[in-house]
C-alpha cells in the first residue's frame, strides 16, 4: 500500500474495463453492455477529435462562461489565521454549478452519436437543470428522473426544468430519492437504448461514465493549476472539495494527481454525525460493495441492502461514491474526511458574511473542512477550495433550518 | 451436481418444454414462499427461479420492484432465502432451484462463503442480473467448486462474439432476455426472438430459456415453440400482489395462471 502523497508512477487509470484497482467496472444487466460499448467507442474517438474538442471549448467559453476565476479569499484567510485560501469559482458558471461542464460535454457527444433524446437523474435538481439547459440549447428532448421526495423539497428546480422544456418524472420506488432516480433512469435507458443518451451527473455508474465525467470535469483542475501558478508562481499545498458522487472533487484533483506534494482532501457529509449513522459518508464510514454499475464504497447494511442516507445538502445525499475516489482513498493519494450539517451551515454563513459569496450547501462542506485545515497551516501555504456551486437554491433550506419562514 | 442438466434431459426425452416460474422470496412474507414453490411444481413447473430481494433492482419493472419492497419490509435477507430453499428441499429433492438477484448481497457475504451455503441449502444455480461474465470470473470459480451453475443473460443487444463468451462462461442454460426493457414489459416480438434463439443454438449446446414479457398462456405457447424453456415472472408476481391482503388465495391465483401456461405449452408440443 502506498503512503499518502507517495503516488509516483504515471497515473493512467482506469484500465480497459473501467477498473480503478478493485473498484469501478461494468456491473450492469446484459442489455446495457452493447450500448456501453458503443458509448466507450464514441467517447474514445471524440476525446482526441480536434473538431469535437474545438466545439467543446467554444461551448465552455461562450455558453458556460469559462474560465471560472480563481479568487483569493483574503479576508476569510486572515480571519482563519493560517494558509492563503483560493476559491475556484464554479458557482459563477452558467446555471450556477460545475454540473454544466459535464452536461455540455455529454450532450455534444450525444449529438455526434445521433441520439435524439436525453435522460438524466437528479437529486437536488442541479444536474437535472444542467441537463435540461443543454438539451434546450441543442434542441433535443429531455426527460429527468427525480425522486418524489426530492421533488417536494426542490420545487423551484423542478419548475426551472419544466421552463427549460424538460419532462420531470417523479420516482416513487424505494427511498424516493437520488439513488432511486438513478435506478429509474437506467430502466428508461435499457428500454429506449436506440435513440436515448443517458447523461449521468457524477463520476459513478458503469464504465466509461466515471472516466468520461472526470475528463469533462477536469477542466476545473487544469484551469486552477494554471491560475495558481499565475497568482502565486507555484502549486498549492492542499486541495479541498466536497464529495457526494465526487465529480467536482475529481475534476479538481485529477490534474494534480502526479503532483505528489499537493495534498488532497475530499469532504463527505457527516449529516447529524458519523456516530449517529445518519450521514452520507461511504468513504469515511461505509464498506465496499456494488451499486449502480460499479464497485465502490457504499452505505449498506450487514446483508448488502443499500441504506438511507442523510445530509442537509441534497447534492451529497447519495449512498455511493465514484470508484476513483474509492481507489484514491485506498491508495492513500487523497484523504477523505467528513463534516456535519451544522459545521457546513457555519461555513455557509462565514463565507457569505466575510466574502460576500453565498456558497451551495454542498460546497459549504468543503469550506467547513477548510476552516479546520487552514489554521493548522503556515501563512505562506496555499489551499485551493472548489466552490462547486452557488447557494441561492439553498436559501429555503437554510431558513427552514433556522426556524425562519420566508 | 446441479439438477439442471438432468431436468432438461428428462423434459427433452418426454418431449416437454421446461417451464420456469419466478417468484420473489419472502413476498409478501416468508411463510408464503415454500408452499407456493411446491404448488407451482405440482402445477407443472420444472425449475423454480427464486428472486433474492434487493433494495435497488435496476433491471426490474414495477411489479417485481414492489415485490422486493414488500419482502424487504420484513427484512428478508440472502440467508433467509437460503433457509427457504433448505426448507423446500425437505419435500422436493429433484426440482432445480435458481436464485435470481443482484450482486451486492452476495458480494457482502463473500463469494466462497455464499457458494458453500448455497450448495448446502440445495440451490442449483445463480443468476446475478448486474454481473456480466467479464466481472464474474471469481464468482463462477467459487460456484464451480460446489458444482453450482452460473446462468448468464443474452439480450437483443448482445453481439455474436459476446454470445460465444457468455455461453463459454455460463452453465445450466442460457437466459435469453426477449426484449429491450425491464421485467414485465409488454412488447414481445416473436420473430426477433426466433432469430436470436436460433443464433444462440448455433453457437452453444446449452439449452435456452426465454424470459421477460411472457404474460399469458398464448405467449408462453409461442415461446415454447422457439426455445427449450419458458421463464415467467412478473405475470405471476402480479397474481401474488393482487392477493396480498388474502394470502390464502395466493397459491391458487398463481397456479391458475401457471396451469394455463403449462397446458398451452403441452398442447403446442404435440402439434
Amino acid at each position: 500500500m502506498k503512503q499518502a502523497g507517495q503516488l509516483t508512477e504515471k497515473y493512467h487509470l482506469p484500465d480497459d474495463r473501467g477498473h480503478f484497482g478493485p473498484y469501478g467496472g461494468m456491473f450492469v444487466a446484459e442489455t446495457l453492455m452493447g450500448p456501453l460499448k458503443e458509448l466507450r467507442e464514441a467517447y474514445a474517438r471524440y476525446l482526441t477529435d480536434p473538431a469535437f474538442q474545438a466545439e467543446l471549448d467554444f461551448e465552455l467559453q461562450q455558453y458556460v462562461g469559462r474560465p471560472s476565476p480563481l479568487y483569493f479569499a483574503e479576508r476569510w484567510s486572515k480571519e482563519l489565521g493560517g494558509a492563503r485560501i483560493y476559491l475556484k469559482r464554479e458557482d459563477l458558471n452558467h446555471t450556477g454549478a460545475h454540473k454544466i461542464n459535464n452536461t455540455v460535454g455529454q450532450a455534444l457527444l450525444a449529438k455526434r452519436m445521433g441520439k435524439t433524446r436525453i435522460i438524466a437523474e437528479t437529486g437536488a435538481g442541479q444536474h437535472g437543470v444542467a441537463s435540461a439547459t443543454v438539451a434546450a440549447r441543442l434542441g433535443v428532448e429531455c426527460v429527468v428522473y427525480m425522486g418524489a421526495e426530492d421533488i417536494e423539497r426542490q420545487a423551484m428546480n423542478v419548475y426551472r426544468m419544466k421552463l427549460l422544456g424538460a419532462t420531470v418524472v417523479p420516482v416513487t420506488s424505494g427511498s424516493r430519492t437520488l439513488k432511486d432516480a438513478l435506478n429509474e433512469a437506467m430502466r428508461d435507458w435499457v428500454t429506449n437504448i436506440d435513440n436515448t443518451f443517458y447523461i449521468i451527473g457524477t463520476v459513478a455508474g458503469p464504465h466509461p461514465y466515471p472516466a468520461m465525467v472526470r475528463d469533462f470535469q477536469a477542466i476545473i483542475g487544469r484551469e486552477a493549476r494554471a491560475q495558481i501558478q499565475q497568482h502565486e508562481g507555484r502549486l498549492p499545498d492542499a486541495l479541498v472539495a466536497c464529495v457526494g458522487g465526487g465529480s467536482n472533487a475529481i475534476g479538481l484533483f485529477y490534474p494534480f494527481l502526479e503532483d505528489t506534494a499537493v495534498a488532497m482532501y475530499g469532504v463527505e457529509a457527516a449529516g447529524y454525525g458519523l456516530e449517529t449513522g445518519k450521514h452520507a459518508a461511504p468513504l469515511c464510514a461505509g464498506k465496499s460493495g456494488v451499486l449502480h454499475g460499479n464497485r465502490t464504497y457504499l452505505m449498506e447494511d450487514a446483508h448488502g441492502q443499500i441504506i438511507h442516507t442523510h445530509s442537509i445538502s441534497a447534492g451529497l445525499d447519495y449512498p455511493g461514491v465514484g470508484p476513483e475516489h474509492a481507489w484514491l482513498k485506498d491508495s492513500g493519494r487523497a484523504n477523505y474526511v467528513a463534516v456535519t450539517d451544522d459545521e457546513a451551515l457555519d461555513a455557509f454563513h462565514a463565507l457569505t458574511c466575510i466574502e460576500g459569496i453565498l456558497p451551495a450547501l454542498e460546497s459549504s462542506h468543503a469550506l467547513a473542512y477548510t476552516a479546520k485545515l487552514a489554521p493548522t497551516m503556515g501563512k505562506e501555504q496555499i489551499i485551493i477550495v472548489n466552490l462547486s456551486g452557488r447557494g441561492d437554491k439553498d436559501i429555503h433550506t437554510v431558513a427552514t433550518h433556522e426556524g425562519i419562514t420566508l | 451436481m446441479s439438477r439442471i442438466p438432468a431436468c432438461f434431459e428428462r423434459c427433452r426425452s418426454m418431449g416437454r418444454k421446461v417451464l420456469i416460474p419466478y417468484v420473489t422470496a419472502g413476498d409478501p412474507g416468508l411463510s408464503v414462499t415454500v408452499p407456493l414453490m411446491h404448488a407451482m411444481v405440482e402445477t407443472g413447473a420444472d425449475i423454480i427461479e427464486l428472486g433474492v430481494p434487493f433494495s435497488d433492482p435496476m433491471a426490474e419493472g414495477p411489479v417485481i420492484q414492489r415485490a422486493m419492497e414488500r419482502a424487504l419490509e420484513h427484512n428478508v435477507t440472502l440467508d433467509d432465502v437460503l433457509d427457504l430453499v433448505r426448507d423446500f428441499r425437505r419435500q422436493d429433492s429433484t426440482t432445480p432451484v435458481v436464485l435470481m438477484g443482484y450482486l451486492n448481497p452476495i458480494e457482502v457475504k463473500g463469494y466462497a462463503e455464499f457458494a458453500v451455503a448455497a450448495a448446502e441449502a440445495g440451490v442449483d444455480a445463480v443468476l446475478v442480473v448486474d454481473m456480466p461474465p467479464e466481472e464474474a470470473v471469481d464468482l463462477v470459480a467459487a460456484l464451480r467448486q460446489h458444482e453450482l451453475d452460473m446462468i448468464f443473460l443474452v439480450s437483443p443487444t448482445t453481439d455474436t462474439e459476446r454470445i460465444k463468451a457468455i455461453t463459454a462462461a455460463g452453465s445450466g442454460f442460457v437466459y435469453y432476455v426477449s426484449l429491450k426493457g425491464v421485467t414485465g414489459a409488454g412488447h414481445l416480438d416473436t420473430d426477433t426472438v426466433r432469430d436470436r434463439v436460433s443464433e444462440i443454438h448455433e453457437l452453444t449446446d446449452l439449452p435456452v430459456g426465454v424470459g421477460f414479457g411472457i404474460r399469458d398462456a398464448a405467449s408462453a405457447a409461442r415461446i415454447a415453440q422457439l426455445a427449450e424453456a419458458v421463464v415467467v415472472g412478473s405475470a405471476l408476481v402480479q397474481k401474488v400482489e393482487e392477493n396480498i391482503t388474502s394470502p390464502g388465495q395466493i397459491n391458487s391465483a398463481v397456479t391458475a395462471l401457471l396451469g394455463e401456461m403449462r397446458q398451452a405449452m403441452n398442447a403446442d408440443d404435440t402439434n
